[in-house]
């Protein structure tokens, strides 16, 4: 059997599709999230830093292959992990933008990290207690993980934001460039509506509040303004319009597995 | 209170040498012992780091989820090494900062393997296979290394090392039983790090001029050729079990000897990329040196934040 993922995109309208759906957006936010702290090894600010990157990343690969298993378990399409982590077409990934975004310098990849930890801790919470076992065993793993991330970078966001005057200039300015992105994670993609429906997904609403109230809380701690809010109608988690980083993102994750496909690594 | 001069503390240090005790930090040591020290733990810690370059290459294109988890925590591990040799050379009275200004400034050595390039996923399994392989078999004589801290080290990175090195060869039998491009892939990989990777042990015992003293302290437990002959050794066997060959005509087995034959290695090589004309020389440590210059503010932030909360 083939492994490139041929299907289009999974459409949202029975409880099973909208499901398969909304493991792939939990999936390709810890996928792409990954990948993009695998690029500053061996060039963070310092070796701790490093080090606590790898370790991040390293989570977050860990977390996509947990979802990933879970798919190729209910999924029909899917034949192993890797044809779902390698061997789909753009528009197949379902991740919000803010986790493609380049990592820039490390207050563009600390304004990110805070940015999206605080909602993963917020919507992970809630999925640990969710009625599907299965996710909500993943998300309780997880959830773990995430509170340290989410620790981690509000740490730094404060140093650097309460630091040096080079570094709060360039902390703002990191957040300016990422803040949109954010935004996305809140506007419901229909697998988020049917599956918050089952009493599986949480209200993007109520997660949306406690993630503005800990981040404005961090922003004014860090001494930082809140960003003026302009575009939020990214829809790469609901219909897989991504950025015009992502293509490349791809091309070099997927390189060896379009080169060399159907071959054991 | 008894009067202690120098030729006690250095009597007294010379006996523990031979008894085979560990000398610990707060020892008396003789200066040039604790400069042989510093100079080779620094190294060692410089060489970790530096080491994580030519994998992250591959890291961001590795070609399945299991592969690219399995190396990033290789990675980890390794700047979790750099760490560890970072606070034991400390311990001897010099700051990590310093140690790593003069890495960047190109007047401390790593080891040369590193000034390779990485150009294919094989190159991946070929360096954890060989390359940490042939640190294991140094690293394996240096448990027994006279310096407490350092041999201590040594007993807690062998055990990750050997991991790393299992899981290259995993790489490496998956390429062999792959199809006729990844053998290909494997072999290239093979013929271009052999060499390279026989030079990591240093030059023959004959020219090596800090061996000796090394060894009459036990700071060294074996010499360079010694410790190349027992990789040669225990290497062939897993070359053969891949079905690969190595780039040496005259590798064979020596009944006689009981061991390898191998041929001349090429010594002007290895004194070129001692010298930094390799071909990675340059860029691995601008690498270095640009991500600590764009680092600087970040480290500066850290410690401004420290002084007014802490």
């Amino acid at each position: 059997m083939s492994r490139t993922f041929d299907t289009s995109s999974p459409t949202t309208t029975s409880t099973d599709e909208a499901k398969i759906h909304y493991l792939f957006q939990l999936a390709d936010n810890a996928l792409i999230m990954g990948q993009r702290l695998c690029e500053w090894t061996g060039v963070a600010p310092e070796l701790e830093i490093d080090l606590a990157l790898c370790n991040i990343a390293l989570d977050h690969l860990g977390q996509a292959n947990a979802w990933y298993e879970y798919l190729v378990e209910i999924y029909p399409q899917a034949t192993d992990v890797d044809q779902l982590a390698f061997c789909r077409d753009e528009h197949q990934y379902y991740n919000i933008t803010l986790v493609e975004l380049p990592n820039g310098d490390f207050a563009q990849t600390i304004a990110k990290m805070a940015l999206f930890s605080i909602f993963n801790y917020y919507l992970h919470d809630a999925l640990r207690q969710c009625s599907d076992a299965r996710i909500a065993a993943i998300a309780a793993r997880s959830y773990k993980e995430i509170q340290y991330h989410r620790r981690y970078a509000s740490n730094w966001l404060l140093r650097l934001g309460d630091g040096t005057d080079i570094s709060h200039e360039r902390m703002q300015k990191a957040l300016d460039i990422v803040w949109d992105h954010a935004f996305e994670a809140f506007t419901p993609s229909p697998a988020d509506h049917i599956m918050h429906q089952q009493g599986i997904a949480p209200d993007l609403e109520q997660i949306k509040a406690l993630w503005e109230d800990e981040v404005h809380q961090l922003l004014h701690k860090a001494t930082l303004s809140i960003p003026d809010t302009g575009f939020t109608g990214y829809r790469a988690k609901s219909d897989g319009v991504h950025t015009e980083h992502m293509g490349y993102l791809l091309a070099e994750m997927q390189y060896m597995q379009r080169r060399y496909p159907n071959l054991q690594w | 209170m008894e009067h202690t001069t120098s030729i006690d503390l250095e009597k007294r240090f010379e006996e523990k040498i031979a008894r085979e005790l560990k000398i610990e930090p707060k020892d008396w040591m003789p200066e040039e012992y604790r400069r042989m020290l510093i100079r080779q733990i620094s190294q060692h810690a410089h060489s970790e780091v530096i080491g994580m370059l030519p994998e992250k290459n591959w890291l961001t294109r590795a070609p399945t989820l299991r592969r690219k988890m399995a190396l990033l925590a290789k990675i980890q591990d390794e700047a979790g090494h750099g760490l560890y040799l970072y606070s034991a050379v400390e311990t001897l009275g010099v700051s990590r900062e310093q140690l790593y200004r003069d890495f960047l400034d190109g007047k401390a050595k790593y080891s040369n393997i590193f000034n390779y390039p990485a150009l294919t996923w094989a190159d991946i399994g070929v360096i954890g296979w060989l390359v940490d392989g042939a640190a294991i078999v140094n690293q394996v004589s240096l448990q027994r290394t006279s310096f407490g801290p350092y041999a201590r080290a040594m007993v807690r990175i062998c055990k990750e090392e050997n991991f790393h090195q299992r899981q290259g060869y995993s790489i490496c039998l998956t390429l062999a039983r792959g199809s006729a491009e990844q053998r290909q892939m494997l072999q290239d990989a093979i013929n271009r790090w052999w060499w390279p990777v026989l030079m990591m042990f240093g030059p023959p015992d004959a020219e090596s001029k800090h061996s000796q003293k090394s060894m009459k302290w036990k700071i060294k437990r074996a010499s360079n050729d010694t410790l190349r002959q027992k990789f040669i050794d225990q290497t062939v066997p897993q070359l053969e079990y891949l079905g690969m060959k190595a780039p040496d005509p005259h590798l064979k087995w020596n009944p006689e000897r009981g061991h390898y034959d191998y041929g001349p290695i090429d010594w002007e090589e290895f004194w070129n990329v001692i010298r930094g004309k390799g071909p990675c020389n340059k860029e691995r440590l601008r690498t270095k040196r640009v991500a600590y210059e764009e680092g600087q503010w970040v480290r500066d932030a850290a410690i401004a934040y420290a002084k007014e909360y802490n």
